[in-house]
């Protein structure tokens, strides 16, 4: 399938413009973001000059309007520990259910394939309202609710896996006298390595970037996730400060830009096993 | 093993469960029962049978919400998928920065749909301000407005799975049509395509159901306006609990068949690329 086209240059320059074409949107957001309140609306695609730059002004009343760097450490703590959590109970429980494979463990794992294919609009109202009852809406409390609404794809993921892993390895460990617990931290965990990587990365990604869940169970007083930050810009009526806004946007891009150009190999190889799986 | 295997089960499964209860299995059982009556709190509920799902297909607002939801997953799903293979089908090819471009392309998608919406409120208020209009002027500038940003921020991701599927398709299959005199365009259509059906099933899969849950990117770019008339399903029904006192029961009701679709879009995918795949 890899084969060299006739007139591989022009190709290269045809790609080249429709790749700057298509980073157009995030350029004009970046320019936009030094301009006054006033210019972006009416002259939003012209290069900030003398009369419309303004420096850092939008930056810094974003950040004051939103608390923007509480809400970046906030956003951080709900993914990290989240991720965490997802990432060690489901493949626990992964592998508990493939190698038990008793009535138990297949009505656990049809209800988490369920779990894949509900909306959260189903249980938006119950769920936010079982948040507050239990008064899990801290970023802590969230982890727990996010591995409970977020397993089924991470479950499906590690079953799907550990159905190729032999058993006699395991089986081995068993005879040199490790039980159940000590097989699997040290036997199992290694070699699911590369399914450990591709949740992660499906779950960060849905993690990081997620509004409602979060929006509808956090005690909004004290916590708020960058996605809320940015959305508590619009205000009443729809009003938006747009000078603080676009500020808001470009450091929101921020971190995400920075996280993939770090790991863009992993994260690109994460959606295809993913997706394959899925 | 085994016996010392479920001995432990408390420890393997226990906190999954505990947490899937408290996240999944309540509320969701909870919101069955509650789509039958009529609720203020979750505690003060009233029995009322089917009420709720007759006074849906009253509702005009969410009836248009749902042809509306229906049309942008369909025309996303067909858009998405056809550029995402055809921009998957050239960069295989082996040219300088096809590596770069597989990077630009997929960057949208960790870019989350609120942050998205508001990039895009930008550009596409930007340009519609030459005819000094703006993307609630109409609905359907809200719909194709939304059409383009999910483009935008999905493209790439089909295009990797694309790419991965084409890159599966033996290179021995591709010579041998070859030689038996079959055209680019024959090849593509009899060797190539058939072979990367399952990145297909995935993608459409993957679209569809991405266009019927989409949420942010609405809540973002229209927030429903005009009038309500760009309210995709999953918006409509945030409305319905959170901006109308005393129809809590119907919005309940109204995610009940919004599950069902998109269980059933979700079932039928899965029986049709079984059904295909036994074909093959």
């Amino acid at each position: 399938m890899n084969d060299t086209p006739r007139r591989p240059w022009l190709w290269t320059t045809v790609f080249a413009i429709i790749a700057v074409a298509y980073l157009y949107p995030i350029y004009l957001v970046v320019i936009n973001s030094f301009k006054g309140k006033v210019f972006i609306s009416s002259e939003p695609f012209s290069l900030p000059n003398a009369e419309t730059f303004v420096g850092w002004e939008n930056y810094i009343r974003g950040i004051e309007l939103t608390d923007f760097l509480w809400s970046f450490v906030w956003s951080l703590v709900i993914t990290l520990g989240s991720a965490f959590v997802i990432l060690l109970f489901t493949s626990m429980a992964a592998w508990w259910i493939v190698r038990m494979d008793n009535r138990y463990a297949k009505s656990l794992y049809v209800t988490f394939i369920f779990n894949l294919v509900v909306p959260f609009q189903m249980v938006m109202f119950t769920l936010s309202w079982l948040a507050d009852y239990l008064g899990l809406t801290t970023p802590w409390g969230l982890w727990v609710i996010y591995l409970g609404f977020g397993a089924g794809l991470a479950v499906f993921i590690f079953t799907g896996f550990v159905k190729g892993i032999p058993y006699e390895i395991e089986e081995a460990a068993t005879i040199d006298g490790c039980g159940p617990v000590r097989t699997f931290f040290l036997v199992v965990m290694p070699i699911m390595k590369p399914a450990v990587v591709t949740v992660a990365i499906l779950e960060v990604m849905w993690l990081w970037n997620d509004y409602l869940l979060p929006y509808l169970t956090l005690d909004l007083k004290s916590y708020k996730t960058i996605p809320i930050a940015v959305q508590y810009l619009r205000g009443g009526y729809g009003s938006i400060d747009i000078g603080a806004m676009m500020g808001v946007l470009v450091l929101a891009m921020i971190p995400v830009i920075v996280f993939y150009l770090f790991s863009q190999k992993q994260i690109i190889r994460g959606v295809v096993a993913g997706a394959v799986k899925g | 093993m085994k016996k010392s295997l479920r001995r432990w089960g408390w420890l393997f499964t226990g906190p999954v469960l505990a947490a899937f209860m408290i996240g999944f299995i309540v509320p969701f059982v909870l919101g069955v029962y509650l789509s039958f009556t009529e609720f203020r709190t979750v505690t003060k509920a009233e029995w009322v049978g089917f009420d709720n799902y007759i006074k849906m297909w009253g509702d005009d607002v969410f009836l248009h919400s749902l042809w509306y939801t229906a049309a942008f997953a369909i025309v996303t799903t067909i858009l998405i998928n056809v550029l995402a293979f055809i921009v998957a089908y050239l960069l295989v090819k082996t040219f300088r920065g096809k590596n770069i471009f597989r990077s630009v392309f997929f960057m949208p998608n960790l870019i989350g749909g609120i942050v998205l919406g508001y990039i895009w409120l930008l550009l596409l208020n930007g340009i519609l301000g030459f005819w000094a209009r703006s993307i609630t002027y109409d609905e359907s500038y809200g719909f194709w407005g939304m059409v383009i940003l999910m483009c935008w921020q999905q493209i790439g991701y089909m295009m990797v799975i694309y790419i991965a599927g084409l890159q599966s398709v033996p290179t021995e299959l591709l010579e041998a049509a070859e030689v038996d005199g079959a055209n680019k365009r024959r090849t593509l259509f009899s060797v190539t395509i058939p072979l990367v059906m399952p990145a297909i099933t995935v993608c459409t899969f993957l679209t569809i159901t991405n266009g019927f849950k989409m949420f942010d990117q609405n809540l973002a770019l229209t927030n429903g306006a005009p009038s309500r008339l760009s309210e995709l399903l999953a918006l409509n029904i945030f409305n319905t609990f959170y901006g109308r006192p005393g129809f809590e029961g119907v919005g309940q009701a109204k995610a009940v068949v919004f599950l069902i679709i998109v269980a059933g879009i979700a079932l039928f995918q899965n029986w049709y690329a079984r059904s295909k795949e036994t074909a093959a």
